[in-house]
């Protein structure tokens, strides 16, 4: 029988840790007692995006748009919507002024947004085949199989003037190009996901909500540059996405899209999964590579580049996720109409996800050449609880800071580079007053010394003396020749490092310095955090003219540090308090405060 | 399923195609809304419901919307539903059984004319020839 409705249940990561399987079990278990489940399909989706109001019911085709869902509301959304036609309105998106929300469209979260990467994700059900081939998948290796010359399809990556999109910005189609034109019988294509920044899941989303994207795309260079075999590198930490893409390429070998004689031509092309153990350091391609082959996962100086030299030494095209995503839309769609979207410099879309103190937390597409604030303010919310914005750090530990003086410069690889940061793989870490730069920095550096692999010299021990002069900046004992000690050890670091990991690691310092050096001097001079989050720079007081004497914070001060009658004014011991805060919350009479 | 050829993919590709627009409200001009409030599931709207599905489906009408609403206030000509169509006026029709929806799928949406004698409410019966009836 033919459907009438259908119910889309968010299936990513974020949602399903917030029981929408069971929401999905739920719904289905409903639909089958109300007995309509022969009209009404539930279905489970990639990642909507949106993710702060997750987890995300979507009824078609009215488009009602169900936030915060819960596996008891399940029911209720069988029997008051589908059954009865009543919209269960207290579950609906609130969008603030308007009323209760009808459509999708009508959400600003997504109306700045252009979706090519994310184009499947929370439309179709990703473990289902089927649904791919009906939103054109698969088309885009029909034609490059029977249609395209290897040179068309290299030609076609040209006019689009992709760049990768994993952080360098390396020109796709010349990667693929000095692959196709080494003559040699084996060769490679290697999917990198080994996503790994903190605060980054763009690769992840994609995998869960459309892994048919990215067989597609790697079969289409396989074609493309005479390779036979593919792997497809991702870390075990990202099980769901493992499992889909197993799924996926189990359901492409049935139908033959993947393995001997594609669709019947004299084409074959298989692709195995590698999975990485967790290592930062294994995302950067010639570590990939050796982690690939059993080896361990460190770098080797380039050249020879993978494209001549890489999986088994052979020529091995390696590409990112998100880059993967675009190419079966750019074949389909053609280069020209990419190359229309974004900036002179950088073409398509960028997916961010965007973390931290922002309103809607979320994975966003906007095209290139989008501004800061659109992206923070439009898209995401703002900063939530009506702090002050800070600053933004793109690009992970390998990038910067970016602050509010430059919230309206257009996005892309270049403008990034020149305000010392970078675009990276497309984390975005929205930070408000409350966050202090230099802890954050550490924090950054800390990541970067424990996933250093150790092979060079330059950031194996200039990442670690970089980390304790932070440390020691954070406890009040930096000296001002500090300054000078951390900018020339990250310089030597940038040149002299083997891989990126080194040569990018001082960047967060190199560029916190730069805007930031007075939060810097503040922790050196003055012996002061300004942001109020360095231990060992705050104390807590109370306020003897708002104290009212009410016990509440003694009570729950865990060290007895707190002393003081009833009705009389409280005191902080300075020596016993270990600076947890809980007094800070519990005041209902803001007589605490730090200094 | 059996390996496929180029001709099998583009087949498989125009037949899921259909199936996953019916999930689109982009391109659905036309919209059927069908009374499902308590008295309107009694008096069958569910029957209805149904049959208005397996005949748009039968006379492949890819551009109507099919959902449901409460009780419209016509409880005495339950089931009730209402049909929108551009360029003509909006259309409450009363005691809508399985052939009554049929009828209307292939007269009202597809021939463009009104099924008179289930008109009760909107437009008013009393100017429709047979209104009402």
């Amino acid at each position: 029988m033919p459907k009438r409705n259908y119910v889309l249940v968010c299936g990513g990561t974020g949602c399903e840790s917030s029981k929408a399987d069971q929401i999905f079990r739920n719904l289905k278990i409903a639909c089958t007692e109300q007995g309509i489940a022969d009209e009404v399909q539930v279905v489970k989706t990639g990642c909507f995006g949106f993710c702060e109001q997750g987890p995300i019911v979507k009824v078609l085709p009215e488009e009602t748009f169900y936030v915060k869902v819960t596996p008891e509301d399940a029911e209720e959304i069988i029997t008051e919507h589908l059954v009865k036609g009543r919209k269960v309105s207290r579950l609906e998106y609130d969008t603030k002024g308007s009323t209760k929300n009808a459509k999708v469209d009508d959400i600003q979260f997504y109306q700045k947004q252009f979706r090519i990467v994310l184009r499947n994700c929370g439309v179709i059900d990703p473990e289902n085949i089927d649904e791919y081939i009906a939103r054109d998948g698969y088309a885009a290796i029909e034609k490059v199989l029977f249609e395209m010359t290897p040179d068309d399809v290299i030609g076609e990556l040209k006019k689009a003037q992709l760049r990768g999109r994993g952080g360098a910005g390396f020109p796709t189609w010349l990667k693929w190009s000095f692959t196709k034109d080494v003559v040699e019988s084996e060769k490679y294509v290697v999917c990198n996901a080994d996503e790994g920044d903190p605060g980054a899941y763009m690769d992840r989303s994609t995998l869960e909500g459309d892994p048919h994207s990215i067989l597609e795309a790697m079969t289409i260079a396989g074609r493309t540059c005479g390779a036979s075999k593919g792997y497809i590198y991702i870390r075990a930490e990202y099980p769901l996405a493992i499992k889909r893409l197993k799924i996926a390429m189990q359901q492409a070998r049935e139908y033959g899209l993947l393995g001997e004689n594609i669709l019947g031509s004299d084409f074959s092309f298989d692709i195995e999964i590698r999975l990485g153990a967790g290592a930062f350091v294994c995302g950067e391609e010639t570590a990939l590579l050796a982690s690939i082959e059993g080896e361990r996962g460190m770098p080797r100086p380039r050249p020879p580049f993978p494209a001549v030299k890489g999986v088994w030494n052979k020529p091995t095209v390696i590409n990112n996720v998100e880059t993967w995503a675009n190419i079966p839309v750019i074949i389909l769609k053609g280069g020209d109409w990419f190359s229309k979207i974004g900036t002179e410099d950088s073409k398509g879309t960028k997916v961010f996800a965007l973390t931290g103190k922002i309103s809607n937390s979320g994975l966003v597409e906007v095209p290139m050449g989008t501004t800061l604030r659109e992206i923070i303010y439009d898209i995401g919310g703002g900063i939530a609880n009506g702090k002050k914005f800070k600053a933004v750090q793109t690009g992970g530990p390998s990038g910067g800071v970016i602050t509010a003086d430059y919230l309206d410069t257009p996005i892309d690889y270049g403008t990034l580079t020149s305000l010392g940061s970078m675009m990276g793989s497309g984390g975005m870490i929205i930070m408000d007053e409350d966050d202090c730069i230099v802890d954050v920095t550490k924090f950054y550096l800390g990541f970067s010394v424990e996933e250093s692999c150790g092979k060079c010299s330059p950031c194996r021990i200039g990442g670690r003396s970089l980390y304790n002069i932070l440390d020691r900046i954070t406890k009040g004992e930096g000296e001002m020749a500090d300054i000078g000690r951390m900018k020339e050890i990250g310089l030597a670091m940038k040149k002299a490092s083997l891989c990126g990991l080194g040569q990018t690691a001082p960047n967060p310092i190199l560029s916190t310095l730069n805007y930031f050096e007075d939060e810097y001097l503040a922790h050196i001079k003055d012996k002061r955090c300004p942001a109020g989050t360095c231990k060992e720079l705050i104390s807590f007081h109370i306020l003897a003219d708002k104290c009212i004497g009410c016990t509440a914070c003694a009570r729950k001060c865990p060290t007895g540090a707190i002393t003081g009658e009833r009705r009389k004014v409280h005191r902080i011991d300075p020596d016993l308090c270990i600076k947890c805060g809980v007094c800070l919350e519990t005041c209902k009479f803001d007589a605490v405060f730090v200094r | 399923m059996a390996k496929m050829t180029l001709e099998d993919l583009r087949n498989l590709r125009e037949q899921k195609k259909k199936d996953m627009s019916k999930r689109d409200s982009a391109g659905k001009d036309v919209r059927i809304i069908i009374g499902m409030g308590t008295c309107g599931i009694a008096a069958g709207a569910k029957r209805t419901l149904d049959a208005f599905i397996e005949e748009l489906d039968a006379q492949n009408l890819e551009n109507v919307a099919v959902t449901q609403t409460g009780c419209m206030g016509l409880c005495y000509v339950e089931p009730t539903i209402e049909v929108i169509v551009p360029g003509m006026p909006s259309v409450i029709y009363g005691n809508v059984d399985e052939d009554t929806a049929r009828r209307i799928v292939n007269k009202h949406l597809i021939k463009k004319e009104m099924v008179n004698d289930h008109v009760f409410d909107r437009p008013a019966a009393d100017i429709i020839k047979d209104g009402g009836k």
